[in-house]
């Protein structure tokens, strides 16, 4: 195996009483997506934050292409490029200007920015728009601008918290297919998400952090095979609770979330046909997800920070 | 690279392309606030300075117009810093993130703080010099020692920045700036011998006053406007340059916290 290009060790971050990273390690090979999938307040965030080196954890490493981080988190950065959860795009300036001021704080010469605006403009999908304003683009061309403004130092390593939070379906397929062009073209990324099939398409392995910890990790399919029943068979409909206590037998695991309940089990068929005999019910038949392994995980009860 | 709270400021070059970036805003800017620049100053001076100095006649030997101008250049020069280490560094700050955003490239906060009281500093200067045009042309004062004001006027420019940064440390949203402007800094334009000399207040006012920096930017500025050398230069230095390290300083500890509580 190659030496990771990113690593944590035992990290750990208290705020006040609370301890919001708590033993986290983690590695990332060259190339590789890493997923971090998490409720709110899982410490995704924060984690992120001290990669960047601003804000120091109580205890633990981490070390970006064998840099120790805080320390030398300047010489890092230079190879690293970040897309937060909030646009942080200058308001003031054009499309064009992001790139270019961007671009500056890196030192980089002047000839090399001008050289990666138009190619960045292109892999934005904002040739048109690079006389624009931040104002005037759409959510999903202001986040492909912070990607692209994020890829001004042409990094090995991307951190993306969130990446398309607040996004339309198209604007996060094309953000999507971005990704995956950088992953083909040997970038490593580190990614935050609330979506499961952002982390299922995008990320080689997965990270499932809750409290803190790290809960569990592996490929996406592995997670689910390791975690889960096959199928889920998911009853809605006036009759779903009194099935669930009929044929609660005929699945390994019952679970009820409002008005529907869902069975989870390997074989389908005793349920199916049992279900397909009973009108009073509606029900849908799917193969079990990383959303089944995430609620399985992190459980149902809302967080609100 | 992060360091403790109280570490002495770390400045790299990279301060550079952050006042550049904020001089590429104001570019965009420039006319508009040019024009201000040279109404405001214009305007005030002929209403107060012609209008009120004819009732009032001389003040130390001069026309209440040059008395006004030459004090009220400092207060300028410290509004103007004020305004952009409060309002615009915290839109910048706290509103549009562009100073997280910045940290994501290699350059550290102390960079960015020096680089915004260097640039508000720096913006402070276009009104003297609107001012300084406005006086000349006036012929309020030609005299040639005005050159000699201008480094003086930068560095009290430092010196209001610094302090502003402290505030803009501490806010938690605009509103804040209010509490700086209406208790402090609109009191000190009246008791730092702007508009009358402090010799008309109470002995225990005066001594207030003399260490404030506001006094101390007016005590050197004046002369040199007139074409005189100030009398006293050692001790308003040292008040200005206390309030700029000391500011400086103070404002830089408090936004580490801000930042990497």
């Amino acid at each position: 195996m190659p030496e990771p290009i990113f690593r944590i060790d035992g990290l750990h971050k208290r705020f006040g009483d609370n301890l919001v990273v708590d033993n986290l390690s983690l590695q990332i090979q060259p190339g590789e997506c890493l997923g971090v999938i998490g409720p709110n307040g899982a410490g995704k965030t924060t984690t992120i934050r001290m990669c960047l080196g601003q804000t120091a954890p109580d205890s633990g490493r981490i070390e970006a292409f064998g840099l120790p981080i805080p320390d030398r988190v300047r010489e890092a950065k230079k190879r690293i490029g970040v897309v937060t959860q909030f646009d942080s795009l200058d308001p003031d300036f054009t499309c064009a200007e992001n790139l270019r001021v961007y671009g500056r704080y890196f030192g980089l010469p002047r000839q090399v920015i001008e050289e990666r605006i138009p190619k960045l403009l292109e892999f934005s999908a904002l040739q048109a728009k690079a006389g624009a304003r931040p104002g005037e683009l759409s959510g999903g061309m202001k986040r492909r601008l912070s990607l692209g403004r994020a890829l001004i130092n042409d990094p090995d390593l991307l951190l993306l918290d969130e990446p398309t939070t607040g996004l339309d379906p198209q604007a996060r397929h094309l953000m999507w297919e971005r990704l995956q062009n950088l992953l083909q073209q040997g970038k490593s990324i580190l990614l935050t998400t609330h979506f499961m099939d952002e982390a299922e398409r995008l990320c080689d392995r997965l990270l499932v952090l809750d409290h803190g910890r790290k809960i569990a990790e592996g490929t996406p399919r592995g997670l689910i095979r390791e975690h889960l029943e096959t199928d889920v068979i998911e009853v809605y409909g006036d009759g779903a609770k009194l099935a669930a206590q009929g044929h609660g037998a005929l699945a390994s695991r019952v679970e009820t979330s409002g008005e529907t309940v869902f069975f989870y089990l390997s074989d389908p068929k005793p349920l199916l046909d049992v279900l397909a005999s009973n009108h009073s019910v509606h029900y849908l038949h799917r193969p079990a997800n990383l959303e089944d392994l995430f609620l399985k995980l992190t459980g149902r009860q809302i967080r609100d920070e | 690279m992060l360091i403790s709270f109280y570490a002495a400021p770390r400045v790299s070059s990279r301060f550079y392309p952050v006042m550049l970036r904020n001089l590429l805003v104001w570019r965009k800017l420039a006319i508009p606030s040019i024009v201000g620049n040279i109404a405001e100053p214009l305007i005030t001076l002929v209403a107060f300075g012609y209008g009120l100095g004819s009732m009032i006649g001389r003040i130390d030997g001069l026309p209440y117009v040059t008395y006004l101008a030459s004090g009220s250049i400092a207060v300028s020069c410290a509004l103007a810093a004020t305004f952009e280490a409060l309002y615009s560094a915290f839109s910048r700050m706290h509103v549009q993130k562009t100073w997280e955003s910045i940290m994501n490239a290699p350059i550290a906060l102390d960079d960015i703080v020096f680089a915004e009281m260097l640039w508000a500093a720096f913006k402070s200067m276009f009104s003297v010099g609107a001012i300084m045009i406005v006086i000349a042309v006036l012929n309020i004062s030609r005299a040639p020692s005005m050159v000699l004001a201008l480094p003086v006027l930068a560095f009290v420019g430092v010196t209001f920045a610094s302090i502003a940064l402290v505030f803009n440390a501490l806010a938690r949203g605009y509103d804040f700036f209010t509490y700086y402007f209406t208790l402090m800094l609109t009191p000190m334009t009246f008791l730092s011998g702007v508009y009358f000399p402090i010799e008309q207040m109470p002995a225990w006012l005066q001594g207030f006053a003399r260490v404030l920096p506001l006094t101390a930017a007016v005590e050197l500025v004046r002369p040199l406007m007139i074409g005189e050398m100030p009398a006293n230069w050692l001790g308003p230095i040292a008040v200005l340059a206390a309030y700029a390290a000391g500011g400086y300083y103070l404002a830089l500890v408090l936004t580490r916290r801000r930042f990497f509580k």
